[in-house]
């Protein structure tokens, strides 16, 4: 039975919990002008929740048998809330003026952050239904927040039928696997598949509940061919949350097939990894080739936020039988790719809505000269393009090394030349970025686009990350080690 | 860490740091950042030269890396801060040091728009191409191979000609292709062999026994290094790259960022994956060979004069190639040869053609960009006569041509000479159809270039007075590069031992 005592465990969802309704509570019965505080408290609830995953790290227990408290999770819980912290202060500046709820705007985006923290510390189908469930919902509100604009709506909407669609696919591949199994607890489901195998028409059940499973992280990770929300969400929903939809919440997907996958099922590992091999190759070939052809950035990084996560699901399939956490392992690539991903994409849609503050646009066209109007803007985004297509001295780059890596180390070469292909097609479409904001020179009328402090802040916190992680990646590699390491062992 | 690694390390990162320095500066104190930039500039060089020196003076008997200085740097994928000089890297050095001081002189009369982010690249760009002579970690070295490339692609795609922007993202493409094929093979050499050291790998010859994947791990590498290069058929982002570039650009792609590719051969390929070389050379020589002649035609069908200058370089990076690919071709099991020294020779050959196309071709570029900053045009029908009118130019011009296609008593005769001479002995046939280039070379620089710019009428009407002579910075700009040209033509023994130096030590490393 667990001890109250243990309850410490669970901090950064406790500081969370109390945040929002500390955020909400403030809006509702607080004076007009103690509103302006708003964010701040929101950003110090994070911060708290940040040092308390931090501080947790290392540790690894269950808690109630339904949540990990183990380095896996509170690492993935640090991604979700430097990325909302981010997020916050990006949303500073996007918000008013669009929407005038802002007290509901920071709760929730507390709330999310809570349903990322809890969502990833899953370690029962039940809690993985639920965590999913908690971010999917909180998401299609965010989506949808700015309701006097269409786009937004749509983005809202469109999120919420394909959403609800695919969790309930997700679902019915979980009761198949309870069905099987007689359990909801991953690493009960694991003995009692390999004990089973001489059940009668096993492999046609644990096939297609692996199949929906897929579905359900896949939509989630926006792995095509379950991506077709994606750009349209990415593109309508206010630019702050796409930031983290493209980010944290992909993360989260990945986080939750990664346990389920390594926990529950390395009974049927030939079956996933064939499975993610396919999606791989998909989704990063769909993604670039689909990118190419875009005319508005935010939309071009929604395709290249898809294909960035084939590469992510390529660390995934050159996971190798047992527990080889040794360089080059695939799932601390993954973790490592994450991270690194988690910083610059969420740069990428903070740098976009930066500029979309002022023109309200981001078509190609609005960045001509950016080099000019706003150098500032304009070098931390091209330093985080460069991140995104894997130039060296940036996190990018390393994490592609380590999934490159890992893939050539378990011998899928194709899988690894198809790769490198795709992310030099993708570096051509991120020079077009590029070349309009440096090459082209600005139209007569064009204004210089001031970048607000918060914006400014966030921006600095990815170009930090992304040097950090590409220049000193040692202690974040033995981190997403010892996270994967941690995972697997409970 | 001795003072002299120091040394080493203050080459390699001051201009990084300088870099930073001219960001900090603001960007309306123009003539600060250019006199900063400049006088920046000269201390690699300075220091440079120091260590060259030093190495002549005390490492160049048992030759060999010296100045190392290896600390860890990812422990987890064993991944070390390595670096080092010798005898081949120290000249190439010495070139990108002397023609970055010369390009930012030369730019501070030339370039008026955007000056800071134009010498905060320049400066952040050496580091980028120091670090690949510099550096003995495979990692270490993508990591500048790659750095080097980013402020290049801004350079040509900000300050480039008409057709910049596609010029810009071609170039960039292109050897972003080759080297991510390069960086997959350095991974399996990892994943055989637990290290990125080149040192240490270049003593265990990683796949020695396993011909496929040693081809596989070579063709991947040299992929990467042949775009870079570049040889046929992989030459076709240079012209573009050459001809949009601003002059400067110019003279730092094809004076420097050609060599990355060939000092890679030499550094990385050769010692690395000695085996699948030396079944492949033939290959390489036959890509050579095909360079120099294909590159000359080309050269002859040109009307614009920067373009021509640009295959030029393809042509005559050929002869780096012929000349490896024959030094290799010698240690086939039962190659018959007369020389036992025709390797060496060769590979002598090559690496000196490396530093001459440098000074040679860098030259050609300053003086094309010379005359356009008049004429606004490289057309050249539109030329003639220019022999009388511009006399110091034409003096110039001559020097640097003669050199180019390879007169006896000027640098190009070298390297020319002991590409031929070692692969005469090795594989006769190639050597034969190979020095074709040379006369080829002679016809495109006198007929093309010489004969309609400098000689026949001068079209009065057309230029009036403004095809003035050489000025002082542009002379200044020059005489460096005709000093150490006359030099080496006829005293090339310096350079040649520290060339002759590294061939006997990479030669060693194989057998």
């Amino acid at each position: 039975m667990f001890a109250l005592n243990k309850l410490y465990l669970l901090s950064p969802e406790f500081i969370l919990l109390v945040a929002a309704f500390f955020v909400l509570a403030l809006d509702l019965f607080g004076k007009r002008r103690w509103q302006k505080s708003l964010p701040y408290w929101t950003l110090g609830g994070l911060a708290l929740a940040m040092i308390a995953s931090f501080w947790l790290l290392g540790h690894k227990e269950a808690v109630f048998g339904t949540m990990a408290a183990d380095s896996f999770a509170y690492f993935f819980q640090l991604v979700g809330e430097v990325v909302m912290f981010m997020v916050v202060l990006a949303a500073m500046d996007y918000f008013p003026g669009r929407t005038r709820a802002l007290g509901e705007l920071y709760a929730l985006l507390l709330s999310v952050t809570l349903a990322i923290v809890v969502a990833v510390s899953a370690i029962d189908l039940i809690m993985v239904y639920l965590g999913m469930e908690f971010l999917s919902i909180t998401s299609y509100v965010l989506a949808g927040f700015v309701r006097e604009n269409k786009r937004s709506n749509e983005a809202g909407i469109k999120y919420f039928l394909y959403g609800s669609i695919a969790s309930a696919v997700m679902l019915y591949g979980m009761s198949l696997l309870y069905g099987l199994a007689g359990t909801t607890d991953l690493a009960v489901i694991a003995k009692t598949l390999a004990a089973g195998k001489s059940f009668p028409g096993y492999h046609w059940l644990l096939f297609p509940a692996l199949l929906f499973l897929t579905v359900g992280f896949g939509y989630k990770a926006s792995l095509v061919p379950f991506h077709q929300w994606a750009p349209d969400v990415y593109d309508g929903a206010p630019t702050p949350v796409s930031a983290f939809l493209s980010t944290a919440s992909k993360a989260v997907g990945f986080a939750l097939m990664i346990r389920v996958f390594l926990i529950a099922l390395p009974s049927i590992q030939v079956d996933w990894v064939a499975l993610l091999y396919a999606l791989s190759v998909l989704t990063m070939t769909v993604g670039n080739f689909v990118a190419l052809r875009q005319t508005s950035v935010k939309r071009l990084l929604a395709y290249s936020s898809v294909a960035q996560a084939g590469y992510i699901v390529m660390g995934l399939v050159a996971f190798n039988g047992g527990i080889r956490f040794a360089s080059f392992d695939g799932v601390s690539g993954v973790l490592f790719y994450l991270l690194a991903y988690a910083f610059t994409n969420a740069g990428a849609f903070i740098a976009v809505a930066a500029l979309e503050e002022h023109l309200g646009s981001s078509a190609f066209e609005d960045y001509d000269g950016l080099s000019k109007r706003s150098p500032f803007l304009a070098a931390i985004f091209f330093i985080i393009l460069l991140s995104l297509g894997g130039v060296p001295a940036t996190g990018g780059f390393v994490g592609k090394l380590l999934v490159f890596g890992a893939a050539i180390a378990n011998q899928f070469y194709i899988l690894a030349a198809i790769a490198v292909v795709n992310a030099v097609v993708a570096m051509g479409y991120y020079l077009r970025i590029v070349k309009h904001m440096f090459f082209v020179p600005a139209t007569e009328d064009a204004e210089a686009v001031p970048v607000a402090m918060p914006t400014r802040v966030a921006l600095i916190i990815s170009l930090v990350g992304i040097l950090l992680l590409g220049i000193f990646p040692g202690w974040f590699m033995h981190l997403a080690t010892a996270s994967g390491l941690a995972m697997v062992g409970l | 860490m001795s003072v002299n690694a120091w040394i080493l390390n203050i080459i390699l990162f001051w201009p990084l740091l300088a870099s930073l320095i001219v960001l900090l500066i603001p960007s309306r104190q123009e003539r600060q950042i250019k006199n900063f930039s400049i006088w920046a500039s000269l201390l690699p060089l300075a220091l440079v030269c120091y260590l060259a020196w030093d190495y002549g003076v005390s490492h160049l008997a048992t030759g060999g890396l010296a100045y190392q200085v290896n600390v860890m740097w990812i422990p987890q994928i064993n991944v070390h801060f390595h670096v080092g000089a010798d005898g081949l890297s120290l000249p190439l050095v010495f070139l990108t040091a002397l023609l970055t001081t010369l390009s930012l002189w030369y730019s501070k009369r030339v370039i008026h728009t955007r000056i800071k982010e134009y010498f905060f690249l320049f400066l952040f760009m050496e580091t980028g191409m120091l670090g690949v002579f510099l550096s003995l970690d495979l990692i270490l070295f993508y990591l500048f191979w790659e750095v080097g490339l980013v402020p290049m692609y801004l350079l040509i795609g900000i300050w480039g000609g008409k057709n910049r922007l596609y010029a810009a993202v071609k170039f960039f493409l292109y050897t972003l292709t080759g080297s991510v094929f390069m960086l997959l093979a350095f991974i399996g050499l990892y994943l055989k062999t637990g290290t990125f050291d080149i040192v240490q790998l270049s003593q265990i010859h990683p796949f020695k026994d396993n011909i496929l994947l040693g081809s596989l791990a070579f063709f991947a590498i040299f992929l990467g290094f042949t775009i870079k290069l570049p040889a046929w058929p992989f030459h076709t982002w240079l012209p573009d790259a050459h001809t949009e570039a601003p002059t400067a650009g110019s003279v730092m792609l094809a004076g420097v960022m050609l060599k990355l590719g060939a000092f890679g051969y030499l550094r990385v390929l050769l010692p690395i994956l000695p085996q699948a070389f030396i079944k492949w050379s033939i290959v390489v020589v036959a890509l050579g060979v095909i360079s120099i002649v294909y590159g000359a035609f080309v050269c002859m069908a040109q009307s614009d004069l920067k373009r021509l200058i640009a295959y030029s370089s393809v042509s005559h990076m050929g002869y780096v190639l012929l000349g490896i690919g024959a030094g290799v071709a010698a240690l086939r099991p039962g190659a018959i040869f007369s020389n036992p020294n025709s390797a060496a020779m060769a590979l002598n050959g090559a690496a000196l053609q490396m530093f001459n196309h440098g000074i040679i071709t860098g030259g050609l570029f300053f003086l094309v960009g010379i005359i356009y900053e008049r004429a606004h045009t490289r057309d050249l029908s539109l030329f003639g006569g220019l022999g009388a009118k511009t006399p110091y130019y034409y003096g110039l011009f001559m020097v640097t041509g003669l050199a180019a296609l390879g007169l006896p008593g000027l640098a190009g005769f070298w390297s020319e000479f002991l590409v031929f001479r070692g692969a005469f002995d090795i594989v006769r046939i190639w050597a034969i159809i190979g020095v074709l280039g040379v006369i080829l070379t002679a016809a495109y620089i006198l007929w093309r270039i010489v004969q309609s710019v400098f000689l026949g009428e001068f079209n009065e009407e057309r230029w009036g007075n403004r095809l003035s002579d050489v000025m002082a910075y542009e002379k200044v700009t020059m005489w460096p590069l005709i000093l150490i040209m006359v030099f080496i033509g006829l005293y090339p023994t310096p350079v040649l031992n520290f060339l002759n130096q590294a061939s006997l030590n990479i030669l060693s490393m194989i057998k």
